[in-house]
């Protein structure tokens, strides 16, 4: 029988975490890219597109983030891919994240007054043009603090692809656990690690929101 | 060879889904109604409480709003049983779930509690009112019609997160899909199905929680 010192415990969850951390990154700028693109579908003028994005951000808001990776799991499989876990996990976290950004980025666009808009367009600015020069550099102010708020909800998502068997800060606490019998003290360990990781960016994202003071802010 | 989808199965496994459709409604009721209790309870003690108390829910509530609701789970299922404390999954899922919406529904009710006008409260005290009155019976109810849109969506959430208490046997609609997929061997075909009774689900809450919003808190919204 070995001997588990706590050290052993933390040491195996550390290496692991550097696996959430990773998906949490490829996530967040994966989805962000994504979600871009979604924003300029959602706020755009072509019809098509705008029903498509609202049919995308409504099918990934109103369902499990568990049940989007098993169907990225068993459904990449069929179109002949050999799905490792972590391409799956990828996979739908990119897409659900790009879902929830696009929704919030809405909003900040869509919070710019009416008058930038006109006004711009009285310069004569084309569409790309008004988004690039003018509602974008306002919005982006406004977008900052909900935009890294929403990344702990993505360090958080990252923890259910454990379940789909990619071997990240949940999976190694189940085999830690499974190894010392100690499910306390390791799952302890888990959810405090899951803090020191999101509750510097919660502090951040409400800093930020003092500090830029959008809510007081008058348009 | 092509894949050849098949959705014929369902008429057979419908009782398995409908089993775990109601399993999960069960969760979300209960959840959502005590967790919305202890919700309100937090976000008095966080605003109006003792000083005392008000670190012990602030601390609460970012260690819960900072960890996965999956980490949350295993903790008590597995961790306290090691303490001595031992409970069925279907009381360990409930538990998570209200602790978890407790938390973020003490944000939100919080902040609707804060957005109250000082005079509000001035005007309770005139009237003689003990503070707890005041928030009882002039704070609450309009702090809870400005910030109902928000905790609809959180309570949709949280019905959402449910489908991982499937991984602690409890028999909820994610656990019958795991059931059906291993017993038919048509995993895609039917997380489909199940993803769309989730999208349902969770598209007819919203709906219903606006109804509620209208009937329990009448008015102007703020």
């Amino acid at each position: 029988m070995v001997e588990f010192t706590l050290w052993d415990i933390l040491r195996n969850l550390l290496l692991a975490t550097r696996w959430t951390i990773l998906l949490s990154l490829v996530s967040f700028v994966g989805g962000g890219l994504v979600g871009l693109l979604l924003l300029f579908a959602r706020i755009g003028k072509r019809r098509f597109a705008r029903m498509l994005a609202v049919g995308y951000i409504e099918l990934f808001q109103g369902t499990p983030l568990l049940m989007q990776l098993f169907l990225a799991f068993f459904g990449l499989g069929l179109v002949g891919i050999d799905v490792p876990a972590w391409l799956a996990a990828g996979t739908a976290l990119i897409l659900w994240t790009a879902a929830f950004l696009a929704e919030i980025w809405r909003g900040c666009v869509e919070s710019i007054a009416r008058g930038q808009w006109e006004a711009s367009a009285s310069l004569g600015m084309g569409r790309l043009q008004q988004m690039r020069y003018v509602i974008l550099p306002q919005a982006l102010k406004i977008a900052i603090p909900p935009t890294v708020g929403f990344s702990v909800q993505v360090v958080k998502g990252t923890a259910l692809t454990s379940i789909i068997g990619f071997v990240e800060l949940s999976k190694a606490g189940s085999v830690v656990t499974n190894a010392t019998f100690l499910p306390f003290t390791v799952y302890g360990l888990v959810a405090l690690i899951y803090f020191a990781l999101c509750w510097p960016l919660s502090k951040s994202s409400q800093i930020l929101e003092r500090k830029l003071n959008v809510a007081h802010r008058d348009h | 060879m092509t894949y050849q989808f098949s959705f014929a199965w369902i008429i057979q496994y419908w009782p398995v889904l409908a089993k775990g459709i109601g399993i999960t409604l069960e969760l979300t009721l209960v959840g959502a109604v005590l967790g919305v209790a202890l919700g309100t309870a937090c976000a008095w003690a966080r605003a109006l409480g003792p000083n005392w108390l008000k670190p012990v829910v602030a601390a609460y509530v970012e260690l819960i709003r900072n960890t996965p609701f999956m980490i949350q789970l295993f903790f008590i299922f597995f961790g306290l049983p090691s303490l001595g404390v031992q409970m069925s999954e279907l009381t360990v899922a409930n538990l998570a779930m209200v602790v978890n919406l407790g938390a973020y529904s003490c944000e939100i009710i919080r902040a609707g509690i804060q957005a109250t006008p000082r005079g509000q409260f001035e005007a309770g005290a005139s009237l003689a009112m003990t503070p707890f009155e005041t928030f009882r019976h002039v704070v609450l109810l309009p702090a809870m019609r400005r910030i109902w849109p928000a905790l609809s969506s959180q309570i949709v959430i949280v019905m959402l997160g449910s489908a991982v208490v499937s991984q602690i046997a409890v028999e909820d609609l994610t656990f019958a899909a795991n059931f059906i997929q291993s017993r038919n061997f048509r995993a895609f075909e039917t997380y489909i199905v199940s993803t769309l009774v989730y999208l349902v689900l969770a598209i007819a809450m919203r709906q219903i929680l606006s109804g509620i919003g209208w009937v329990l808190f009448p008015g102007r919204k703020a």
